[in-house]
């Protein structure tokens, strides 16, 4: 079971090492996590994607909580909320493929940030599921290197 | 001119402030500018011979005092030598601020000389650590050390101070207050959980209390005592708990766990409610989880949310501060008919008793049970870690808290000594008794001539026994008697030793001279030792393989 945590943190060195070294030490999963500054300078916010079952989720929670960096923590997976992530995909790309791989960018509302003379650089945001289909569609022509930022998270508004 | 207050003084302030007045530590370079400003001051420093000393001299007056230790060490070898210190604090919960040099700021990061990253080094055995970067955090940084060692549940803290921030002038007044947002312990537990606890315990027909740490930890043996007189719950504990319920107590049953007491241990697979307090369900006391406590349900106190369900699956749980919870928990007790299950565990105790026996030859049981006979279970006993850690916690008989002081959590050797200096000066007007073996007893030796310098009558009890005790026994249940690296052969004359480093010290080897040497331990006020030949062939009581079942 995936669950995404969204972490509000102390922005000061150390605290991120502070919470990969839990993960490490007590052998939770971690699927991904991205880290930034938020509107508050002094603040962070690390949206982490662990993988595990109930009693597992529950003891990252406790165990994330006890840090003192950690300011509030919540787990927004059953609640409205937006995410996304950001994938860099470099495909080879012969001229002549070239129309056919526009087309899946153009379905995926993709964006081809890079031309070289064999390949192409192509950058998507979306949810998970969105950003592993494009890279399905891609794997055909070879990819030959992905970079992705791992998810982040927003609540959305409340309804009034 | 006038001196300008430097980061150093600062951190002296803050110490003064928050009431130390004892350090223990060993200097070096980087830590020199607070030394310099140690030395002026009216707080103690006690100078031992290796850092890791420190921290379990710290520790040791911590527990005993109920205050903060505190520990100075210098960095990289300074620094590395308190790791396991530390980690040995960690485990047991106790509040230690250990305060290490370092190289200055220009170099962090560049492999000078004696620099190591403690910070990072000590992330995973600390509540909490800092490198303090810039002067202007130093005060704040220093209360909130404190602040965190000692609140919520206890643990070790470090700060390291670049040797230039140490030196810097620093305008910053000292908080009077610590704000820490991302820090709040809870205190009050949830009414409707301690009500349902009431409820749980008004249908309970074996209901049994097992007392950890947490509750000597929050002072909280006194409404212990009156939860379970009231309505007549017997009393298991810990190795930490030890001490938090008077053992001459009719409803104390002593130990459980994997060393504990036989029928303490049946009374845990009998209970149909098992009360924890300020316990953590470890491993060693638990066995095997499936069969711990078949019968009952669990009810789980502690400050710490994260320990509870982290070992044991609750029935239910309540967070936070044993005394508020307790005393909100008392008036809501309604009595259960205890007579049948009072009767039960009598039964166990006359079926499987635990009984020290003089024996032909001199045996360790039996001069632990003298011991505590004689300072009548209120002496403060250090121990270090082995089979006469085990004696030491079963046959004493402790009847006050803060007095079983032992590394229980991460079992370090060498433990004891250190730990008594630190006991002995927290409680001036205790006797204070190391309950050690030979290879103990080895590991941090030179702390006899702190103990000397210091001044402090400490009485050593020294089992010798020749061999790696527990180790051995070990060996000799699980490997077949294969005994490697076990046996001693080049072992010092402990007598001559002791008396090298100043200490009065005797070696007896028949039951008939234990009284005599205890009684004339108990009388001289210099540090003494008595070296007690024991056989190599002594066994602790051991209740199940490790992991496994405990029957
Ligand atoms: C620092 C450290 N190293 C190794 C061990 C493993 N160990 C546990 S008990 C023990 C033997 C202790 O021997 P001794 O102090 O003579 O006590 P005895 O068991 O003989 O009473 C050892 C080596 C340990 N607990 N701590």
């Amino acid at each position: 079971m995936k669950r995404t945590l969204s972490v509000l943190v102390e922005n000061r060195p150390g605290v991120l090492t502070r919470v990969a070294g839990l993960f490490s030490r007590r052998g939770y999963n971690i699927d991904s996590l991205a880290v930034g500054r938020t509107e508050t300078p002094s603040l962070s916010r690390m949206t982490i994607v662990v993988d595990g079952d109930e009693r597992i989720i529950e003891q990252v929670c406790k165990q994330l909580h006890k840090l003192i960096d950690v300011i509030k923590l919540s787990d927004i997976t059953d609640e409205p909320h937006v995410d996304r992530e950001l994938v860099l995909i470099k495909v080879n790309a012969e001229p002549a493929v070239r129309g056919e791989i526009m087309q899946i960018v153009d379905i995926f509302r993709a964006r081809i940030v890079d031309i070289a003379r064999n390949s192409l650089i192509i950058e998507a945001t979306g949810d998970a599921g969105k950003i592993d289909a494009i890279e399905n569609s891609l794997r055909p022509f070879g990819i030959r290197e992905v970079v992705r930022t791992g998810k982040i998270a927003m609540l959305r508004g409340s309804k009034e | 001119m006038a001196e300008e207050r430097s980061g150093a003084r600062a951190l002296l302030e803050v110490l003064q402030q928050e009431g130390v007045e004892l350090v223990f530590g060993y200097p070096g370079g980087a830590v020199l500018p607070l030394y310099d400003e140690l030395g002026r001051s009216s707080i103690r420093h006690v100078l031992v011979r290796q850092e890791q000393a420190a921290v379990h001299a710290a520790s040791g007056y911590a527990r005993v005092s109920g205050k903060t230790g505190v520990c100075f060490a210098t960095s990289g070898p300074g620094a590395t030598n308190l790791v396991t210190g530390i980690a040995t604090a960690y485990m047991d919960s106790v509040p230690v601020v250990a305060f290490t040099g370092q190289v200055p700021t220009t170099m962090v990061g560049s492999d000078a000389f004696q620099e190591t990253d403690i910070t990072g080094i000590t992330l995973p055995i600390t509540k909490h650590n800092y490198l303090v970067n810039d002067v202007k955090d130093l005060p704040r940084i220093a209360k909130e050390a404190f602040y965190i060692a000692s609140t919520g549940r206890p643990g070790p803290v470090l700060v390291d101070i670049p040797r230039d921030v140490a030196l810097t002038p620093c305008q910053e007044a000292v908080p009077q207050e610590v704000e820490l947002r991302g820090y709040k312990p809870t205190y009050q537990g949830h009414p409707g959980q301690i009500r349902a606890l009431a409820q749980l315990l008004a249908e309970a027909k074996r209901p049994l209390i097992f007392v950890g740490g947490g509750v000597v930890a929050s002072g909280a043996e006194e409404l212990l005592r009156q939860l379970a007189e009231k309505i007549q719950i017997p009393v298991a504990t810990s190795l930490t708990g030890l001490g938090a319920f008077p053992e001459d107590h009719p409803l104390s049953l002593g130990l459980i766990g994997l060393h504990g007491k036989p029928y303490a241990n049946f009374a845990v697979k009998e209970c149909d409610l098992l009360l924890g307090l300020g316990v953590r369900f470890d491993e060693r006391v638990t066995g095997a989880l499936q069969q711990f406590a078949p019968q009952a349900k669990i009810a789980h106190l502690d400050i710490d949310p994260a320990e509870i369900g982290k070992n044991v699956r609750v029935d239910l749980p309540l967070v936070g501060d044993l005394n508020c919870i307790i005393k909100e928990l008392l008036p809501l007790l309604k009595p259960y008919d205890a007579a049948p299950w009072l009767a039960r565990i009598k039964a166990l105790r006359s079926s499987y008793p635990l009984i020290a026996s003089p024996g032909g030859e001199l045996q360790t049981p039996w001069v632990i049970e003298r011991l505590g006979e004689m300072t009548r279970g209120r002496a403060i006993i250090t121990t270090d870690v082995g089979q006469h850690q085990m004696f030491a916690a079963l046959f004493y008989g402790y009847t006050e808290p803060r007095t079983f002081i032992s590394s229980c959590g991460l079992g370090t050797m060498g433990y004891g000594l250190p730990a008594a200096i630190g006991a002995a000066l927290a409680r001036p007007d205790k006797q204070v008794w190391l309950v050690t073996g030979e290879g103990s007893l080895q590991m941090h030796m030179a702390e006899l001539a702190t103990a000397r310098e210091q001044g402090l009558a400490i009485k050593i009890l020294l089992f010798n026994n020749n061999c790696l005790g527990m180790v051995r026994q070990l060996q000799h249940d699980y490997y077949q008697g294969r005994y490697t690296a076990v046996k001693f052969s080049g072992n010092p004359d402990f007598v001559r030793l002791a008396e090298c480093y100043g200490a009065a010290a005797l070696r007896i080897s028949k039951p008939e001279e234990v009284v005599p040497a205890l009684a004339e331990a108990m009388q001289n006020d210099r540090l003494t030792l008595i070296e007690c030949l024991v056989s190599e062939e002594e066994m602790v009581n051991t209740m199940a393989p490790p992991g496994e079942v405990i029957r």
